[in-house]
């Protein structure tokens, strides 16, 4: 866990965080054309965590598991792309798991103050002892990341170790990597960083080879090198153009605070109503009307009626 | 309350009424924890965040489920027709107390026919949607788009029947004598008179 001074966006808050502080923005780098799929960052991600996943079935593929989930925070994704262009077959492989958007549509869903949190560092982290289980997260995902566990019902995803982060180590994942596939650093270096092996994939025929750090969601502190930037989504569906869902920008945007101030209004609205036009009242001579009219119609003819001061007949 | 009073409410449908009534206030302030961050701490009256997320749906199809038997109950009352038409658009006459320029009303007048209306489709989309969204036992089976879709229409319905819940409470306080119909059951007959005519006089030749 990360000092308070640096958590500068806080889920469910409209009140400015602590931003005096200056923190640099760290990045994970993963580099797609150096990885060879062996897993070794899903074991020492579930190490680290101590995660423990049920064994699964396999699906007929290399992912495994199949997804993402409460306990897998991060899955080998394996495509097998024909290229058009070369005629070669060539197997993609893709590192899934949180991408610590600059603008996390989880934290903009979620509904329960400080249970997802940003911090200076870029690192959006998930608080489970502040998760109420709502999955809002899941629907404000661009990436489809969070999962709900079915023990406890809270939502769980990558932390980019936040942990390890805060006292100056690297991501698990990053420090069992064998091929240097991944690397962490500022944003800025792996940018750098980036650029270089960008450019020696272009020398060697990726023409578009790219970084994947995508502006939609004001960038991210996962980032990609790419064979095929143009394409992200042969990746195994990684979203070509990632933003927050406009459906969930009206859900949780500016309609919020006007429904409230709708809702406010209507209460004010009847309160100066009713001091100016007032309640409406069945008058009162019409009520009396109604109960003088007469219950009985006939008097019986043995009622006589008598006045005591006239003398009796 | 006097003899002369008439019944408008039975005991069986002042019942259900204040059960969807308090159903109602229990979704609405269960909801509204969740719809906006000033309001979480109502989240507080049902044992926190957790506990809210867990009862609201239940709270909300009890409330629908009461809701739907009131429904079946007075929706023969609630037929809008050409007279309802006219009360409506005369809505400024409504507001300014001008009663007597306004058509003959029934039973119901346009305003409570529209807010029926209105009622049943919040609950509807209410519980289509709520059910999209229940991630414990349901969102599994939608895709991301139902679910964002459903959110959207979620809050957008419960801000809807808020709103028009509002205008029908304000409406009793306004009206006097409207709200011992739901509380005792009964109407004097001047107030049945001059509210609802037609429903008076209709009384009236049944007797």
């Amino acid at each position: 866990m990360m000092a308070t001074q640096d958590v500068i966006a806080r889920s469910a808050t409209t009140t400015e965080r602590p931003s005096i502080r200056e923190i640099g923005e760290v990045a994970k780098l993963i580099d797609t054309s150096k990885c060879i799929g062996c897993k070794a960052c899903q074991v020492a991600c579930s190490e680290w965590n101590d995660l423990r996943d049920e064994v699964g079935t396999s699906a007929g593929t290399y992912d495994n598991p199949i997804d993402l989930t409460a306990q897998s925070w991060t899955v080998m994704k394996f495509a097998e792309y024909e290229n058009p262009g070369s005629g070669n077959l060539e197997w993609l492989i893709r590192k899934d798991g949180c991408m610590h958007c600059a603008d996390p549509g989880c934290l903009k869903a979620c509904p329960s103050p400080g249970a997802i949190v940003k911090y200076a560092n870029g690192i959006v982290d998930f608080n489970q002892d502040h998760c109420i289980g709502c999955g809002y997260c899941i629907t404000g995902c661009p990436f489809d990341i969070p999962r709900i566990s079915e023990k406890d019902k809270k939502a769980y995803k990558c932390t980019l170790c936040s942990d390890r982060v805060s006292v100056g180590l690297e991501p698990a994942c990053v420090k069992t990597c064998p091929t240097g596939a991944i690397v962490f650093g500022s944003k800025a270096d792996m940018k750098e960083h980036a650029a270089g092996r960008i450019a020696d994939l272009k020398e060697r025929g990726f023409d578009q080879a790219g970084l994947y750090d995508p502006d939609g969601v004001g960038g991210t502190h996962v980032m990609y090198v790419l064979h095929h930037a143009d394409q992200p989504s042969l990746y195994s569906a990684l979203p070509d153009e990632p933003t927050i869902s406009p459906l969930v920008s009206l859900w949780k945007g500016v309609t919020k605070p006007l429904a409230l101030l709708g809702m406010g209004a209507a209460v004010l609205a009847g309160f100066f109503h009713y001091t100016r036009v007032g309640p409406v009242r069945v008058e009162e001579e019409q009520e009396n009307a109604e109960l003088s009219e007469p219950v009985v119609h006939q008097v019986d003819p043995s009622v006589h009626v008598v006045d005591p001061k006239e003398p009796r007949p | 309350m006097n003899n002369n009073d008439i019944e408008r409410y039975n005991p069986s449908q002042r019942t259900n009424h204040w059960a969807v009534a308090i159903l109602f206030v229990l979704a609405a302030l269960s909801g509204l924890a969740l719809f906006h961050p000033a309001l979480f701490g109502l989240s507080g009256l049902f044992g926190g965040g957790t506990w809210t997320r867990i009862l609201h749906p239940f709270i909300g199809v009890a409330m629908f489920v009461f809701f739907l038997v009131l429904a079946i109950r007075f929706a023969g009352h609630n037929r809008i027709g050409a007279s309802d038409r006219q009360w409506l658009r005369q809505i400024n006459d409504v507001v300014h107390n001008r009663e007597d320029k306004l058509p003959e009303v029934g039973r119901y007048n346009a305003g409570q026919k529209v807010l029926f209306w209105v009622l049943i489709l919040c609950m509807l989309v209410l519980l289509f949607s709520g059910i999209v969204i229940w991630r414990e036992y349901f969102s599994g089976y939608f895709g991301i788009v139902s679910l964002r879709w459903a959110s959207l229409l979620h809050a957008a319905a419960a801000f809807v029947l808020i709103l028009s819940i509002i205008v029908h409470i304000y409406a009793a306080i306004w009206l006097k004598g409207s709200m011992g119909s739901m509380l005792y059951g009964t109407v004097s007959r001047a107030w049945a008179r001059k509210h609802h005519p037609a429903w008076y006089r209709e009384i009236n030749e049944r007797k």
